[in-house]
């Protein structure tokens, strides 16, 4: 993924973040986690990266 | 509970006999001393005295009440419990009552989001499930009991007291008359989920409470859906809580529901207010027509075993010794394959062709499959009752994708179970790794069709050599029954089973052992470590 790609996904994460109640956003964001996942199909990589997630959440 | 100006035996669809305690002549033979008592004469006490009858072994079951349980309870009987049922006799007024089923589904907010399929064949005689009341199960069992010779069933006597003596236990029994004691050689506690027994010997369960209560609540209407579980995860009668609804024989329907936050069980269980939920989850499913409130109670989810399910010549069974939470619906199918585990093996130690060391592997085996149960239970009350926030979001996040995405609805698959395999026992042999795949010792002999029938009817009351070798089961007449599959036919590729192929099945349908290329040498081994048998004993 190129840096422009990534940053096109950033943008489209907060426009649709920003266009849902604050109450429908954790359940959107664990929706694309598993979604995500499926589309992974490797379990250890996926709990590598909630692993990485996790890192200074309270920095 | 039932609705007010109905008594507790008051039923819509059941009649309750009411027996007697033993009266006139019989009490002359009261206080003589009986090979093995049966504390409890619920499904689980009256199936391990059944259970011991089909091999021979007579006994007393005391039982202090004057008839059967008062509501519908376990409704849900599985595919082995059918297999032990047909083992003792009783199978055929179940399957003549019971409602068979293979199917569930599962909603989030009023949309499907999952159907799941239990596994069934053509190879299988039984479906995976049947719904029956219990008070049909007590009834049925109780009727086998009244057929056999070797089973004296005392009602109304209730058991005080226990006491060890030499060789044997001593009972103190109250009845509707003045009493007496008794003596056994060993005593098998089915006194239920508040077991005196175990009170009595100073034993307790162990375990975990989970918040989820559920009010069960049974109706009788004429209502137009399969024999299908349906799971309504946060459907708008009941928001954020989780709501089961199960077909019953006699037009009765199960709704299982679960008690709000906070919510208390005082409260919830008060007629309107059982009434306004159920009027609430009919008007959600569409169901216009009347209905009646049949019964009532409540339920939690628990986890609790006691430590070691033996207690010197006491063994405890079902209830008394595990409480399971009711949507892993283990309750009662893990009761009776107690009660068949245990009766069998009492059977063998009791006729000396056993020693009683077998008797040892009793617990192992058995609380090994109730552990079994808490860690599958443990998921389903995480997913029907979250313990947390986040796990409240993820099963949120899961039913909210899998209206979209099937693949996240099987995070709503209950996923009930198949029998526990007894990989650790000590009378299981170690899998002989000259199989490529098949079942292994300790798992239950698949059923497979066979000749016009199954493979399951063939197997006898002792252990059995299923085998396509036919050499082999020749050496081994006079020792151990004999079952012979043809080489290539359904059976044997289901066992991966080669010409000289042998699988040792034990009285409970259990493979105790394999050996991919056997002798007769290799059975006798195999029959003396899995049975304790005697050397030179037939099996
Ligand atoms: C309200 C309720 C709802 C349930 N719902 C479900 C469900 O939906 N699904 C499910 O799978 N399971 C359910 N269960 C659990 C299920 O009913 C039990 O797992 C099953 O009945 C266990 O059978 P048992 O024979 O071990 O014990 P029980 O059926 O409890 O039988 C024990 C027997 O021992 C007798 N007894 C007690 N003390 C003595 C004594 N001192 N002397 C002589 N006899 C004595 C009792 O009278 C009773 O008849 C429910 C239980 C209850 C109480």
């Amino acid at each position: 993924m190129s840096p422009a790609d990534l940053e096109a996904v950033y943008e489209d994460l907060a426009e649709t973040l920003d266009a849902m109640t604050e109450a429908q956003r954790p359940v959107f964001l664990a929706k694309l986690a598993l979604l995500m996942a499926e589309a992974l199909g490797d379990a250890g990589a996926v709990r590598g990266y909630i692993a990485a997630a996790v890192q200074n959440l309270d920095a | 509970m039932r609705p007010a100006g109905r008594g507790e035996r008051d039923s819509l669809y059941f009649t309750y006999p009411t027996f007697e305690a033993p009266s006139g002549a019989a009490r002359a033979g009261l206080t003589g001393r009986a090979p093995v008592v049966i504390v409890g004469a619920g499904p689980v006490g009256m199936l391990a005295a059944l259970e011991l009858a089909r091999h021979g072994i007579a006994s007393v079951l005391l039982e202090a009440r004057d008839t059967f349980n008062d509501g519908s309870r376990a409704i849900c009987v599985a595919r082995q419990s059918f297999r032990i049922l047909e083992s003792v006799g009783a199978v055929a007024p179940f399957l003549d009552k019971a409602l068979g089923w293979t199917t569930g589904r599962s909603f989030y907010r009023g949309r499907q989001v999952l159907e799941f399929a239990m596994p069934d064949s053509a190879d299988e005689k039984y479906r995976p499930m049947y719904n029956i009341q219990q008070q049909f199960i007590e009834q049925y069992l109780w009727e086998a009991i009244s057929r056999s010779p070797l089973i004296e069933m005392r009602w109304c006597s209730r058991v005080t007291g226990i006491a060890d003596i030499t060789g044997g236990l001593r009972l103190t029994v109250e009845d509707t008359q003045e009493g007496y004691a008794m003596e056994a050689d060993w005593v098998i506690a089915a006194d239920g989920a508040r077991s005196p027994v175990r009170s009595l010997r100073g034993l307790r369960l162990a375990g975990q409470n989970f918040e989820g209560r559920y009010v069960i609540a049974d109706v009788q209407m004429r209502h137009d859906y399969p024999t299908i579980r349906r799971a309504l995860f946060d459907p708008d009668c009941r928001r954020g809580g989780t709501v089961l609804v199960h077909r019953q024989p006699d037009d009765i329907w199960r709704i299982d529901y679960q008690l709000a936050e906070g919510e208390s069980e005082a409260e919830a269980l008060r007629e309107e207010r059982v009434r306004a939920s159920v009027a609430a989850l009919l008007a959600e499913l569409g169901h216009e027509g009347p209905w009646e409130l049949e019964w009532w109670s409540v339920y939690s989810a628990n986890t609790l075993a006691l430590e070691d399910y033996r207690d010197g010549r006491v063994f405890f069974a079902g209830d008394s010794a595990h409480i399971v939470p009711i949507f892993g619906v283990r309750g009662l199918n893990n009761g009776l394959a107690d009660a068949q585990n245990i009766g069998w093996k009492l059977a063998r130690v009791l006729q000396g062709r056993a020693g009683a060391a077998l008797l040892d592997s009793y617990s192992p085996e058995r609380r090994g499959a109730t552990l079994d149960v808490f860690a599958n239970a443990t998921r389903s009350a995480r997913f029907m009752t979250p313990p947390g926030p986040g796990w409240a979001l993820m099963r949120d996040a899961a039913l909210n994708l899998a209206l979209s995405h099937p693949f996240a609805g099987e995070l709503a698959n209950p996923r009930q179970m198949t029998p526990y395999t007894y990989a650790d026992s000590p009378v299981v042999l170690p899998d002989d790794p000259g199989f490529d795949g098949g079942p292994v010792p300790g798992a239950v002999l698949p059923d497979a069709a066979l000749e016009g029938g199954f493979l399951s009817e063939r197997l006898g009351p002792g252990f059995t050599l299923v085998t396509c070798a036919p050499a082999l089961a020749e050496a081994m007449a006079g020792e151990v029954e004999a079952v012979l599959i043809p080489p290539g036919s359904g059976a044997a590729l289901l066992l991966r089973a080669g010409p000289r192929s042998a699988y040792l099945v034990r009285p409970d349908g259990h493979i105790a052992a394999r050996v991919h290329d056997a002798t007769a040498e290799d059975i006798r081994t195999a029959l003396a470590l899995s049975g304790c048998a005697r050397q030179g004993e037939p099996a």
